[in-house]
């Protein structure tokens, strides 16, 4: 039996670019499918086709087990869409713009009004509900967007990038209504740049990337495939790089990679912090003086360097094709050796607004 | 009971709706939200009411004694025959604000949330519309007042004139339907704005709005009298009994039958704009 959100094959081009090239999705009921992909990767262009925004050019997709395509307006009924940017009206209240929603959902004036006051008490949004949008700030914003998209309590919700652009806090806030919604048995899709977030959040991932879903898995399979977490110590003098070397070796799950000109040693670890703390506690005893020590998850670029030897690139993006030149030398080494080049090279690669979501 | 949990008692709970009903009900809804939109954004209906007053009283007196109509060249009698052309304008700049407000909801995302509700799909312009519709009936009363005070006057009686109102309220209303089309069409609420007026300047001027058409070369001159906005001008001038005495009517059959012509012009307008607009919301992209 398909489940609450199906797609297959589906395939979307807008000009020469195909957004989507032939996608297939499975999403059990009750469970969170976090598409993960860099910007232009498809994922906006996936969200939309399921929340009857465009037509795919050919496919099929089913959503609480309606077709997509012949009822489209059985489908608006059933889900709650939360953007990538917050879609409310900047010149309406709080309170106005649910009350709004509400009724656009068909709600009775009076249900939608009672509707409106729960959600607003539920995110925080109280105290400001008579203000206009335009005074919120970005974190109440998207609270108001979501509020908006849970307005019927929906069976399927999706959520394209929702803490895109949020600081911590209110990333982390977010996090925990997404899992109050899946734990209350709302299945959900949301598409993130985030390996953490997806990590955080989804069941199951498909990394996406030119319109193709290019794996799929729990977020343990794709880190197994990506070498998960290393520890990366950057020692103060060269001749401390063989012992160092010797007691990362003692921590690590694998081959160590060393660059002798950065005295940068590196190895792929299981463990997090706490072993941190050991191995930091171990080059002390020591008396191997370190510059820097750090604990480094796989990112995004991680993910796609092991996946598809090349960067979370876009079409546009030239410093994505550098980036990506160094990450195949990389996986042809030895574990961790993506590792020793510069960390923050791929990540610049995929800053936001570098480059055009296809869709948008 | 969770705020955010249980889905399936939320959904049951839901009414359904569908047909007319619907349709009425959803593009009231929106039409408030774009009401209280003006209320809270005043300046954009201050400077709607602004320019078409500056008209009025640049027309009236910096033209006013130069040109005749139908012989006469009494600056007040100019100020009878320009007023309904004044009306006529401002109704149809309108279509910029509907045009600007649709590419501005686009833009920000707001278009993709209403598409996403199981809302009537017509409802977002409908509602877009109508609220377009009760400001330019304000700003009318208001020019109508400023019309009254610089010497303006009705002479067919109050149910003529509301006629004529009537009639130029409707050619506001169609034209806003092609406002929402540029909206829909265009990418940026700018280009909505300049793009809903450009078109405006030839389409108010080649017409018998300021001056009779009949000075105006042969091809112009059918133009402007084959031009809907003629039409509704003609209509409401004959309705407010504003046509100076000695005034050729010309013989093109709107000009004879204005307020047939000014109807069937603004039903028509209606009915192709609507049908082409709705359809491209239905696939509109931002």
């Amino acid at each position: 039996m398909p489940g609450a959100i199906y797609a297959e094959g589906l395939v979307k081009t807008f000009g020469d670019v195909r957004a989507l090239d032939g996608v297939d999705l499975d999403v059990p009921e009750g469970t969170v499918l976090g598409l993960l992909g860099p910007n232009g990767a498809g994922k906006t262009t996936a969200v939309r086709v399921l929340t009857t925004l465009i037509k795919p050019d050919s496919g099929s997709a089913s959503v609480a087990g309606i077709d997509v395509l012949r009822k489209p307006d059985e489908v608006r009924r059933s889900i709650g869409l939360s953007g990538q940017f917050a879609a409310v009206d900047e010149y309406l209240t709080g309170r106005e713009n649910l009350r709004m929603v509400g009724q656009l959902y068909q709600m009775s004036a009076r249900d939608a009004k009672a509707r409106a006051g729960e959600l607003l008490e539920r995110f925080d949004l109280a105290d400001a509900a008579d203000r206009i949008a335009k005074t919120y700030s970005g974190g109440m914003r998207r609270r108001l967007d979501l509020a908006a998209a849970l307005v019927v309590s929906p069976p399927v919700m999706f959520m394209d990038e929702p803490t895109t652009g949020l600081d911590p806090r209110n990333r982390q806030a977010l996090w925990e209504v997404i899992q109050e919604l899946v734990a209350g048995g709302t299945t959900l899709l949301l598409t993130t740049q985030y390996l953490e977030e997806a990590d955080h959040l989804a069941h199951d991932i498909c990394v996406v990337d030119h319109g193709r879903v290019i794996a799929r898995g729990t977020s343990d399979q794709l880190k197994a495939r990506t070498g998960g977490e290393r520890v990366e110590v950057v020692v103060r003098s060269p001749e401390h790089i063989a012992p160092a070397d010797a007691v990362l070796r003692g921590f690590g799950k694998g081959t160590s990679s060393v660059e002798k000109h950065t005295r940068r040693v590196t190895v792929p670890v299981s463990g997090g912090a706490k072993l941190l703390a050991e191995v930091i506690r171990e080059l002390d005893g020591r008396g191997i003086e370190i510059d820097d020590i750090a604990l480094r998850r796989p990112t995004l670029d991680d993910v796609f360097i092991s996946l598809t030897g090349h960067a979370a690139e876009s079409d546009a993006g030239e410093t994505a094709g550098t980036a990506g030149t160094a990450g195949t030398a990389g996986t042809t080494g030895t574990t961790g050796a993506a590792g020793t080049t510069d960390t923050t090279g791929p990540a610049e690669a995929e800053e936001p607004g570098a480059q055009q979501e296809v869709s948008s | 009971m969770s705020v955010i949990g249980s889905p399936a008692s939320r959904a049951a709970a839901l009414r359904v709706h569908g047909g007319i009903g619907r349709s009425v009900r959803d593009s009231l809804v929106v039409a408030k939200r774009n009401l209280i939109r003006m209320i809270r954004i005043p300046e954009v209906v201050i400077f709607g009411l602004i320019q078409p007053i500056m008209f009025v009283v640049l027309f009236s007196y910096v033209f006013g004694g130069s040109i005749a109509v139908g012989g006469n060249t009494d600056p007040n009698a100019y100020r009878q025959f320009l007023m309904a052309g004044i009306f006529a304008q401002t109704v149809t700049f309108a279509t910029a604000g509907a045009g600007a407000g649709i590419a501005d909801d686009m833009h920000k995302g707001l278009i993709d949330r209403f598409r996403s509700l199981p809302m009537a799909r017509g409802a977002v312009l409908t509602g877009r519309t109508l609220a377009d519709l009760v400001q330019t009936a304000l700003t009318l009363v208001v020019l109508a007042i400023v019309a009254v005070i610089v010497g303006w006057r009705i002479h067919e009686g109050v149910l003529k004139a509301l006629g004529g109102f009537a009639l130029l309220l409707l050619l506001g209303y169609a034209f806003s339907w092609i406002g929402a089309l540029i909206g829909l069409s265009v990418r940026t609420p700018e280009a909505a704005t300049s793009g809903g007026l450009i078109w405006l300047f030839p389409l108010t001027f080649i017409s018998n709005a300021f001056v009779p058409a009949d000075n105006m070369p042969t091809v112009l001159r059918t133009i402007a009298e084959w031009n809907p906005f003629s039409a509704t001008v003609q209509a409401a001038r004959q309705l407010f009994g504003n046509l100076p005495e000695g005034y050729p009517v010309p013989a093109a059959w709107p000009m004879q039958h204005p307020v047939w012509a000014s109807l069937i012009w603004s039903v028509l307008i209606i009915v192709l704009f609507r049908t082409l607009a709705v359809r491209k919301f239905r696939s509109a992209t931002a």
